[in-house]
């Protein structure tokens, strides 16, 4: 544990270097044009100050970023509409609905194609084209379709997230129920036990290790497709309201103190999914 | 002794289709097994003997001959559940205690609780590994897990327990140790046992039969009755009846291997 640390501090501390560097290169030219109408002359520091402390940024420092972060979460009551926290739970709430959707689908397809072959034939192609198409093309046709049959809301978010989510959760799930070798499908053969006593008790546990590295993948890929579910509706609520919000007035602080806060998420639940694994697959004695 | 016929194998042949041709796993395989018997196939890789043993099993299906398990088709006592089958490896869950999985096959033929419990413990006892049945396998040694493996076979009624390699994992002392356990635990039991192996003073001591086969096409070379006693010792390794019935399938494993190249 203790030596894991200092490489992360380093990696952490680089980029937090170059991002700061970043700022300044990116930033100079508006500076500059600012002192120039201004007649005035920057120094060296004036202009590294001016460029991390700018109300529109093209990339704003770390500190404005955690600065804004700070005010829209501590400082604002979470039914605001400027928290933070208020639209994160909005983003979570279509994340994990459509998370809990995903990983059914796609442990239900997993199962049809395991065990029947008509569908693992004919299923499988789709499922792989389905996730050739763009999502942010096939979004608003969701929302759009769903919106005519009277559905809006949380759903049709849920519904894109679903449609991202479910994808690794076949992919993982067929590996994993096909997981168990001769040796114990034919052990199972000798029993006479039946496809049902199969399934539960020996291709079920074995696919436990996959299912968790799906649902790894299942739940960061929920969280793009909610935002992204939020992007072309005009929602006005949710982190990807605030990413197009924020993009629509310039507001560049706001937009990263919103990616900054979708990665957070993103980690802290996949970090869950991590805990939730370890726990699990050691008590199963597979860890 | 009864001498009545458990396994009754006439001209059985099995003929794999591979892409390099046809490969002759068993041709003319014509053997009976008697109630009680200890039968040890043996022979060089590829002779067929675990095909064999699988045919009995109804894992694999004879492409020609005919074979009965108990006077019925393999396929039919697979599903009365006649055989217990014991595989190299000790194969336990381990998402299950060692008591779970010997309950396993159990559940599957849906014997009521109080009598699960009831078995667990007799068979644990029977392989020598009472007070383990809360334990999880990671936490046996490979000898105990492939106890554990046996145990389980024994688990439910069947008279018949096959054997493919059980010990072949397993470092010589371990092996010797439950060979010992193996003659003990026939002895109580009165099963008959089929019992695949590649070691030669393996199938003397343990068999009554030794079945040796030879490979290209999978056959049946020698049939050796063991004029050993039922008691044996592990020092019965040493005598010179012991040494007499090894050199005669040694002998018999050579004459097999004669046609090659």
């Amino acid at each position: 544990m203790r030596r894991a640390v200092l490489p992360v501090v380093a990696v952490v501390a680089m980029i937090f270097v170059l991002w700061y560097a970043a700022a300044v290169a990116l930033n100079a030219p508006w500076a500059q044009d600012r002192a120039k109408r201004a007649g005035v002359e920057l120094s060296f520091s004036e202009l590294v100050a001016d460029t991390w402390a700018q109300d529109k940024p093209k990339l704003p420092a770390p500190h404005q970023v955690v600065a804004e972060i700070w005010k829209t979460t501590a400082l604002k009551s979470v039914t605001s509409k400027r928290s933070l926290v208020f639209h994160s739970w909005i983003t979570l709430s279509a994340t994990l609905l459509g998370f809990a959707m995903g990983t059914a689908l796609g442990i239900a397809l997993a199962v049809g194609i395991v065990f029947n072959r008509v569908m693992d034939m004919s299923v499988m192609p789709w499922i792989i084209a389905s996730q050739t198409i763009p999502i942010l093309a096939i979004a608003p046709m969701i929302i759009v379709v769903l919106n005519a049959v009277g559905i809006s809301g949380l759903l049709p978010k849920a519904m894109i997230s679903m449609y991202l989510s479910f994808f690794p959760v076949v992919v993982g799930m067929v590996k994993g129920l096909r997981s168990p070798d001769h040796m114990q499908l034919d052990q199972m053969r000798t029993w006479n036990a039946s496809g049902n006593q199969t399934f539960w008790r020996l291709r079920l546990p074995s696919s436990m290790p996959y299912l968790f590295t799906s649902l790894k993948v299942a739940m960061a890929a929920s969280l793009v497709g909610a935002i992204v579910g939020e992007l072309p509706t005009g929602a006005v609520a949710g982190l990807g309201a605030r990413l197009l919000a924020g993009s629509y007035y310039g507001q560049t602080i706001q937009i990263w103190s919103a990616l900054l806060m979708a990665a957070a998420l993103a980690a802290a639940l996949v970090a869950l999914i991590g805990v939730i694994q370890r726990i699990t697959l050691k008590r199963m004695g597979m860890a | 002794m009864t001498t009545e016929t458990v396994i009754s194998a006439k001209n059985l042949g099995l003929t794999f289709q591979t892409n390099d041709g046809p490969v002759h796993a068993l041709k003319d395989v014509t053997l009976d097994i008697h109630k009680g018997d200890f039968v040890s196939f043996i022979g060089p890789s590829g002779c067929g003997k675990t095909t064999f043993l699988r045919v009995m099993a109804d894992l694999e299906k004879p492409t020609s001959g005919d074979i009965t398990v108990n006077g019925v088709s393999p396929e039919e006592a697979r599903k009365s559940r006649a055989y217990g089958y014991v595989f190299q490896a000790a194969g336990l869950y381990p998402w299950r205690t060692i008591g779970g999985n010997i309950r396993l096959p159990l559940e599957i033929m849906g014997y009521d609780k109080a009598e699960q419990a009831e078995r667990v413990s007799r068979v644990l006892d029977l392989v020598e590994l009472s007070g383990f049945e809360k334990k999880f396998p990671w936490q046996l040694s490979g000898g105990m897990q492939q106890r554990a493996s046996i145990a389980r076979a024994l688990a439910f009624d069947a008279d018949l327990l096959l054997m493919d390699e059980p010990f072949g994992a397993l470092d010589e002392i371990v092996r010797d140790h439950l060979n010992e356990q193996l003659l003990q635990l026939w002895k109580r039991t009165n099963k008959t046992i089929g019992f695949v192996t590649h070691s030669i003073p393996e199938a003397v001591y343990l068999s009554t039969r030794i079945v040796v086969m030879s490979p290209r096409p999978g056959r049946i070379t020698d049939v050796i009755e063991s004029t050993l006693p039922r008691d044996r010792p592990l020092d019965i390794r040493d005598t010179p009846e012991f040494l007499e019935i090894a050199h005669r399938v040694r002998e018999g494993l050579r004459a097999g291997h004669a046609y090659d190249e």
